[in-house]
């Protein structure tokens, strides 16, 4: 199955190592695979280099997709990291 | 003590990232790249085996990282995620596939096809904006130089062993080399390459040991043993300093240590006088480098950032994202607390290079600041810009410097209101509530300050430049300095009615210069009415102190006082004797911060 959806980046340092790696960290528990968007660019979400070369700062909105088996429970937790600010303060 | 080594002394200064004042051994570490000089081809045959050589190769490598994540000492275990995105960064497909791709479709042996990759992602990495971003193939290429020395067999230089107390010179250490250092022995770190955002500084802070990065070839100027000064509050660096030096900096030692058991308890707690009134302390900032320290040492946020280095630094003037890029990363370090970022005060004694060295006979009275920028309208506009859009990144203030009547304000707001309005068209975010403010700093200003508190928001004193207007006293001038008087009973005054007019008009004021920061002024400035103040950040926790021993009823008594007294001489001595009685000892205690008085009041 396919999900898609708009996420936001809401902490303050925007997409930066520490966020990308979270991201990455759970693709990697997930069968279903994650695809990150922006500006008709479209990354894999296990690979953080180029997650961190979509370059990307707070208040962006950034297309995801996740295709598979369990795309759904990914997307959840995937949202849920997004909304938690990936752990941060700010 | 006798220097036995036969160096001359040698000066560097790099990026202070981390503060403390260190003596000790430098101890080199190379971490030079691999040389790579075996680029061959490989036959088809033995290409499953070339592959094979390089996975080997990863596998080693995680083995080794997971293994430094196990050993993290606890001090920066929060920092284990970059550990983490190392083993990340092993799997990624830029890295990985497409090295063993290049393997098979170009045959080509491992190393050769690694360092491609690497360069691929370079390439990559070099096109984005963002710094951070950028900055981050750092961790791409100290990765890759583990995998190639897994590659070669080469072990690496075993950090582990170190077992004396040394310096750790590198042209740059990766997050598993600091990991992997017998931490005890580290007393602080020099590096080539990094900055404010490196992994190194992170972690340096993080051991809380003093580090200064960036210094280019510094590991090419020092050898191991060779005794060295890391100042982390300065980023001042001495190799082989003289017997001169090295008494002045076990002082320096000795000041910072005690100093920081002193004030670190206090300093960031607000300043509130004895009878109640709460005073905002701020810092004053020119290097994007100090901001670091602004909260260190308790500052409220930044009440005058100086743009002008960003312009004298370079061959041409910066353009608005270069601006934007600076004024972001100073805000962005500072928020939610404010800065007020002061508008370009070149001209005078400090020239832009774009505008060549033009002589004026009087610069301090010529084409400088507010009316230079108002005579380059285009240039004043892109740094009005880069203000506006730097307001979104957390809060920010404008203020313009050397304001002498209401036709500059008017025409200043008229290019700042362009400014907004070319934004809105480009939909480009900025604080529209963004505040507007004066430097009250020509006596014109002063006078007419009423009139100008109708059209600002705030008024910020600069006392450097009023000492000088009022008193008409080149302070760089050694015939007169010695006039350059602060106490002077015309300053207290000037300052009493940029106040009081600053009340009626119900808008903020502050003072900004060296006054604020100087612990005999601040009683009397408090009495004045004002409550807030900027400084160099390091006068701050001294500054507090005052602040919380005095109350304004008491500090009134001074300026009522002083201000009946008709020469500096009395007023110097009166300041001096009472100053003496609120703060027995006070000689000793601050003795750092009196070293170099602008007024020459020196204790002893």
């Amino acid at each position: 199955m396919e999900l898609d959806k708009k996420l936001k980046i809401r902490n303050k340092l925007g997409l930066h190592a520490r966020a990308a790696a979270k991201i990455v960290e759970i693709s990697n528990q997930y069968e279903s695979r994650l695809f990150l968007k922006k500006n008709n660019r479209e990354v894999d979400g296990r690979n953080i280099l180029s997650i961190l070369t979509l370059s990307c700062p707070m208040d962006t909105e950034i297309e995801v997709r996740i295709e598979g088996e369990d795309s759904e429970s990914f997307m959840e937790k995937l949202c849920e990291l997004f909304e938690q600010k990936f752990g941060e303060s700010r | 003590m006798m220097n036995k080594h036969t160096g001359e002394q040698i000066k560097l200064r790099g990026i202070a990232v981390s503060p403390g004042i260190i003596i000790g051994k430098v101890h080199l570490v190379y971490r030079s790249r691999v040389n790579i000089q075996y680029q061959y081809l490989i036959r088809d045959e033995q290409l499953d085996e070339e592959v094979k050589r390089f996975e080997t190769a990863l596998n080693v490598t995680e083995n080794q990282v997971l293994n430094l994540k196990d050993r993290i000492p606890d001090q920066v275990k929060k920092h284990a995620f970059i550990l983490d995105a190392c083993l990340m960064i092993l799997k990624d497909s830029m890295f990985t596939d497409s090295t063993i791709q290049r393997i098979l479709n170009e045959k080509i042996n491992a190393e050769w096809a690694l360092q491609k990759s690497v360069e691929d992602i370079n390439q990559v990495f070099d096109q984005i904006d963002d710094d951070y971003i950028k900055s981050r193939i750092n961790d791409v290429e100290n990765v890759a130089e583990r995998v190639l020395r897994n590659l070669s067999g080469k072990a690496q230089e075993n950090l582990a062993g170190i077992n004396e107390r040394v310096i750790i010179v590198a042209n740059d250490l990766s997050p598993a080399d600091m990991t992997e250092l017998n931490i005890d022995k580290v007393m602080g770190f020099l590096t080539n390459v990094g900055g404010k955002t490196s992994h190194t500084a992170i972690m340096a802070q993080g051991f809380e040991l003093p580090a200064v990065l960036g210094l280019e070839s510094v590991t090419d100027q020092v050898e191991n043993g060779d005794l060295l000064i890391l100042d982390g509050n300065t980023g001042d660096v001495i190799i082989n300093p003289d017997d001169i030096t090295l008494n002045n900096y076990k002082e320096k030692q000795i000041q910072h240590e005690e100093y920081k058991s002193s004030i670190v308890k206090t300093s960031h707690l607000p300043a509130t006088t004895l009878d109640g009134q709460r005073i905002i302390i701020k810092a004053n900032v020119e290097f994007p480098e100090e901001v670091m320290s602004v909260r260190d040492y308790g500052g409220e946020g930044v009440g005058l950032f100086r743009t002008e280095l960003q312009y004298i630094k370079r061959k041409k003037f910066p353009d608005e994202n270069e601006l934007l890029e600076d004024y972001r990363a100073i805000v962005e370090a500072i928020a939610p607390a404010p800065v007020t970022i002061r508008t370009l005060d070149l001209g005078g004694d400090k020239f832009g290079s774009e505008l060549g060295n033009s002589k004026e006979r009087n610069p301090a009275l010529g084409l400088r600041a507010i009316r230079l920028c108002l005579r380059e309208p285009e240039m004043f506009k892109t740094q009005l810009r880069a203000i506006l859009r730097a307001s979104v990144y957390g809060s920010v203030q404008i203020m313009f410097p050397m304001i002498s009547g209401l036709q500059e304000v008017l025409d200043a707001k008229k290019i700042l209101c362009q400014a907004k309005e070319e934004l809105d068209r480009e939909k480009i975010r900025y604080d529209h509530e963004i505040k507007v403010g004066i430097m009250i700093e020509i006596p014109s200003a002063v006078t007419m300050a009423e009139v100008l508190a109708k059209h600002v928001d705030f008024f910020s004193i600069g006392t450097n430049d009023l000492i000088q207007y009022a008193l008409a006293i080149d302070r760089i001038n050694e015939h007169v300095a010695y006039m350059y008087q602060p106490f002077h009973p015309a300053i207290l005054k000037m300052i009493q009615q940029v106040v009081i007019a600053a009340r009626n008009g119900r808008i903020d004021v502050s003072l900004c210069g060296e006054m604020a920061g100087d612990p005999f002024c601040v009683p009397i400035l408090l009495s004045l009415g004002l409550n807030e103040l900027s400084m160099n950040a390091r006068t701050i926790p001294v500054v507090k102190e005052i602040i919380r021993s005095v109350s304004i009823e008491d500090a009134r008594i001074d300026f009522e006082n002083v201000i009946g007294l008709s020469t500096a001489e009395e007023v110097r001595e009166y300041i001096f004797d009472r100053m003496k009685s609120r703060f027995p000892g006070l000689e000793k205690k601050w003795n750092y911060y009196m070293l170099e008085r602008p007024d020459g009041l020196i204790l002893s």
